[in-house]
């Protein structure tokens, strides 16, 4: 046990520089899945035909692929294109367009749960219905998925860790190194699991509080 | 008096079934319109109608001069001024009472927020819940939630207050409340068009009675033309049934 304590200790210092580029990579992805979720939402819902369907063809295609193909195309099929992409930002780009088409759905659900007398009272009140969506029926909806929401953002949390398989040197990235380092696979593995689990906790007590805090009563 | 709102022949279909059919009235300034009939009858679609909140099939709608539909009336506009108040209250859910009342003061009136305050005060004082600022509606009762939403549109200044079967979502015991702040505006002069089964209530305080049936108005004259002088054999029986139906329920009193 002290030898798993002292090897954990040795090797902190390691594993939560990684631990910064997992949150930056997940920051980012939530801000912009978060508008991009938003974006896609509106569009499925509102928008003409055509950003109707735009819409629909991207949910489908990014939920019915995996997201470790997707990370691989972002990576390494787009520079044959000219695009090219160092491995954070690939991991940014790909899990934000991944978890965009999640939340647009999710998004979607919530709007639709959202009664019509909501809209009608607010163009009744001479509300445009650019300002009856963005005032009334958005921040409804928000508030209905809050925990659909957070269930998706603590799951990009752990998705981060695949960005390793780009060789991104999050979290995920440098257990792997330290384990080629020492050989020591089961016990760098364990650590790197246990920071997981602790800062998944702290989010997830957080999102709870967001959610109590912003539950729609009804 | 001047006529404030007319209808020219209006008409309106839902999936082939015709809803309004050939409805022509004027209201006048200060004027307190009762629009009765039985359910189905096209009272809900024909105040919708006059907001613009549902478009109407032909026929012509005038606000004063402006003709509702014209390209160059801005319905948001004429909207903002007509306070609609609805069967099931529709106060924003998410909002609490004090930014129920303010939202569309500060968003469609550009209203400085503590000017918007105020005048939420003022008016939530009106339907007597100035301590209810706070309170999100889920924590209300229904009676309190319909003060409210009547607070809300009144907030907006509006020149014409729509009122849709405002009472039939509540428990007997709320009713009272909303009836009293609603005879109040009558006796300060505003001009109100009422959807309502609360025959008593239209009968006080109605300068005319439209008795609607399948789309129609089957009958329009004064609250005595109406209530004690049916022409017509539909009429006779609804009122009489009404009457049945309320004798015994309470009157006005305190929600």
């Amino acid at each position: 046990m002290s030898d798993f304590l002292a090897f954990a200790w040795q090797h902190l210092p390691a594993l939560l520089r990684g631990l910064q580029y997992t949150l930056l990579i997940w920051v980012v992805v939530v801000v912009f899945g978060f508008i991009f979720g938003w974006l896609l939402a509106v569009a499925r819902i509102y928008g003409n035909p055509v950003m109707r369907w735009l819409a629909i063809g991207y949910i489908e295609l990014f939920r019915g692929t995996p997201v470790l193909v997707q990370l691989f195309i972002v990576y390494s099929g787009l520079p044959n294109i000219g695009i090219v992409f160092t491995p954070i930002v690939a991991a940014m780009v790909a899990f934000s367009l991944n978890t965009s088409a999640y939340q647009a759905e999710y998004f979607r659900g919530g709007v639709g749960a959202i009664r019509s007398g909501q809209t009608a009272a607010a163009r009744a009140a001479g509300m445009t219905r650019r300002q009856a969506i963005s005032y009334i029926v958005l921040p409804q909806a928000m508030r209905i998925v809050l925990p659909q929401w957070s269930n998706e953002v603590i799951l990009e949390l752990k998705y981060t860790s695949i960005a390793f398989a780009i060789g991104v040197h999050e979290l995920m990235g440098e257990a792997k190194l330290i384990g080629a380092d020492t050989f020591n696979y089961f016990q760098i593995f364990l650590v790197a699991a246990i920071v997981y689990f602790v800062v998944v906790t702290i989010f997830t007590s957080v999102l709870d509080g967001v959610e109590r805090r912003y539950a729609l009563r009804q | 008096m001047t006529t404030f709102l007319e209808t020219r022949n209006l008409t309106k279909c839902y999936q082939g079934q015709t809803v309004l059919d050939d409805v022509s009235m004027t209201l006048d300034e200060g004027e307190v319109k009762g629009i009765m009939g039985p359910s189905g009858a096209g009272k809900s679609t024909l105040i919708r109608c006059l907001n613009g909140l549902v478009p109407i099939d032909s026929g012509e709608i005038y606000l004063g001069e402006k003709r509702l539909g014209d390209k160059h009336t801005n319905m948001d506009k004429v909207r903002s001024r007509i306070g609609f108040v609805f069967q099931d209250f529709n106060l924003y859910t998410h909002l609490n009472v004090r930014r129920n009342v303010t939202i569309a003061l500060r968003k469609v009136q550009h209203m400085k927020k503590a000017d918007a305050e105020a005048i939420a005060q003022q008016e939530l004082a009106r339907v007597g819940l100035q301590d209810k600022l706070e309170a999100y509606p889920a924590e209300l009762s229904g009676g309190q939630q319909q003060r409210v939403s009547i607070a809300r549109a009144l907030a907006m200044k509006p020149q014409l207050m729509l009122f849709d079967e405002p009472t039939s979502a509540l428990d007997p015991e709320s009713v009272g409340g909303v009836l009293r702040v609603m005879r109040e505006l009558v006796q300060e002069g505003m001009t109100m068009i009422i959807v309502s089964h609360e025959m008593a209530f239209i009968q006080a305080v109605a300068d005319d009675i439209v008795f609607m049936v399948d789309g129609r108005v089957l009958e329009e004259g004064t609250s005595e033309q109406i209530f004690e002088q049916p022409k017509n054999q539909r009429t006779r029986e609804f009122i009489r049934g009404l009457a049945t139906e309320a004798a015994g329920a309470p009157a006005e009193q305190d929600a």
